[in-house]
């Protein structure tokens, strides 16, 4: 298992590994919406978390489309179903590195650009503990869509589709533990409601991706 | 390890390909699979090495028993040939690549980035995968594809060896690999074209 962690963290940050690719889709996000919404201090600090999870969320989204498309189009997918890690585990394993590769990259981003929207203060340490706690939840939905559309052509669409509903919870509890953590207000109820959706999805998940993966390997 | 394959009928996309198959695989032969295109042979493999169910019939002694080379030979071209190999040698827990890598003569090749290799020498770094796989069952869909005479030739050596070492294979291929193997030709198992009026159930 940790042959195949390493083996997807040395691809992404290979050549064309699509590293970077969310950071840099939150960068511009982030970048632009000062400019879309006007300068003014009060109302960005006041979309400000909300603008920041809806693009960590679309960074995470953009990126999904790569994550088991390339294994299944070069034929790893196949010599990994028939090697001796459980397919549960290579879908977990492939999770963590896409969280490792785009979620914390956006978790550690976050901050640096929550100035340029102008953040009030204590919404920083909101903002890195809710997408901390939400981000893992991403990539394991994602991996559950890009499971049940690997081997269409053209899928990101579909997925796209598929995951969107999916993500919705995450990103209402997310974006309002950030939001009352900026207004300095109790932020204990959503952040529970965050945390169990994504220990619930880790705990399930899982199983469901690699059964939709059995399905189309066939 | 003896594969007793039973009775199997197989699908391909919906599509009965072939049915009533049996045959068994006893430890130290070759079975090669022969039939024309289209006939199921790579369905055969697939249900074989357990990518997909049979629709009917029984496969025995096939769990964590085989390595499957299909098509594709699962290679990632940012890598290097000594990493590529050595991620599937640690994922199978199998030790050293070196034997892997003098059986197909790669060593000249090991540092070279996988997307920069031939054709053949894809292949042939493909086909070193299965001897650092460990198992004991080779199942091999037209291992041959793109390969050069002296390649063939290595290939059938590292299956002679295999095969000496109490190994076995089941390989479908169009050419005489010299091997001392039995041939199972897959035509006669043809699946019958379903009835009209079974369609019609259907429509």
């Amino acid at each position: 298992m940790i042959a195949l962690l390493s083996r997807d963290l040395k691809l992404s940050f290979r050549a064309g590994g699509g590293f970077g690719l969310g950071l840099a889709f939150f960068l511009i996000v982030t970048v632009m919406v000062p400019f879309s919404v006007g300068p003014q201090s009060s109302l960005l600090s006041t979309i400000a978390p909300g603008v920041l999870w809806l693009g960590a969320l679309l960074a995470c989204l953009l990126s999904l489309d790569r994550l088991l498309a390339l294994d299944w189009e070069d034929g790893s997918l196949d010599l990994l179903a028939t090697a001796p890690l459980p397919l549960e585990a290579v879908i977990s394993i492939k999770s963590l590195a896409h969280w490792i590769t785009t979620g914390l990259p956006l978790v550690l981003a976050a901050p640096v650009l929550g100035v340029l929207l102008n953040l009030p203060g204590p919404g920083y340490f909101w903002l890195v503990v809710s997408l901390l706690l939400g981000t893992p939840a991403l990539s394991v939905i994602g991996t559950f869509g890009a499971a049940l559309t690997v081997g269409l052509k053209r899928g990101g669409l579909l997925m796209s589709l598929l995951v969107l509903p999916l993500y919705v919870p995450t990103l209402i509890f997310g974006a309002e533990v950030a939001r009352r953590g900026a207004i300095g207000m109790e932020t204990q109820t959503p952040l529970l409601m965050l945390a169990g959706i994504t220990a619930a999805t880790i705990a399930l998940l899982p199983f469901a991706s690699a059964v939709v993966l059995r399905v189309n390997l066939r | 390890m003896t594969l007793t394959v039973t009775d199997l009928s197989i699908t391909r996309g919906g599509v009965p390909v072939l049915e009533n198959l049996s045959f068994e695989l006893a430890a130290g032969r070759a079975l090669i699979l022969r039939g024309p295109n289209g006939i199921g042979k790579t369905t055969l493999l697939r249900t074989v090495a357990g990518l997909q169910p049979p629709v009917a019939g029984q496969i025995d002694g096939a769990e964590e028993t085989i390595a499957y080379a299909g098509h594709s030979d699962g290679i990632k071209p940012t890598l290097t040939v000594t990493e590529n190999l050595t991620f599937w040698a640690r994922v199978f827990g199998a030790g050293s690549i070196v034997p892997a890598l003098d059986a197909y003569a790669l060593n000249d090749l090991a540092d070279r980035h996988a997307g920069n290799l031939s054709a053949g020498q894809k292949r042939r770094l493909g086909l070193s995968r299965l001897l650092v796989t460990g198992r004991p069952i080779w199942v091999l869909d037209e291992p041959t594809v793109s390969l050069d005479v002296s390649a063939v030739a290595m290939f059938a050596d590292a299956v002679r060896t295999h095969l000496g070492q109490g190994g076995s294979a089941l390989i479908a291929t169009h050419i005489d690999l010299g091997l001392d193997g039995d041939v199972l030709d897959v035509g006669p198992f043809k699946a019958r074209p379903r009835d009209v009026a079974d369609m019609e159930a259907y429509l």
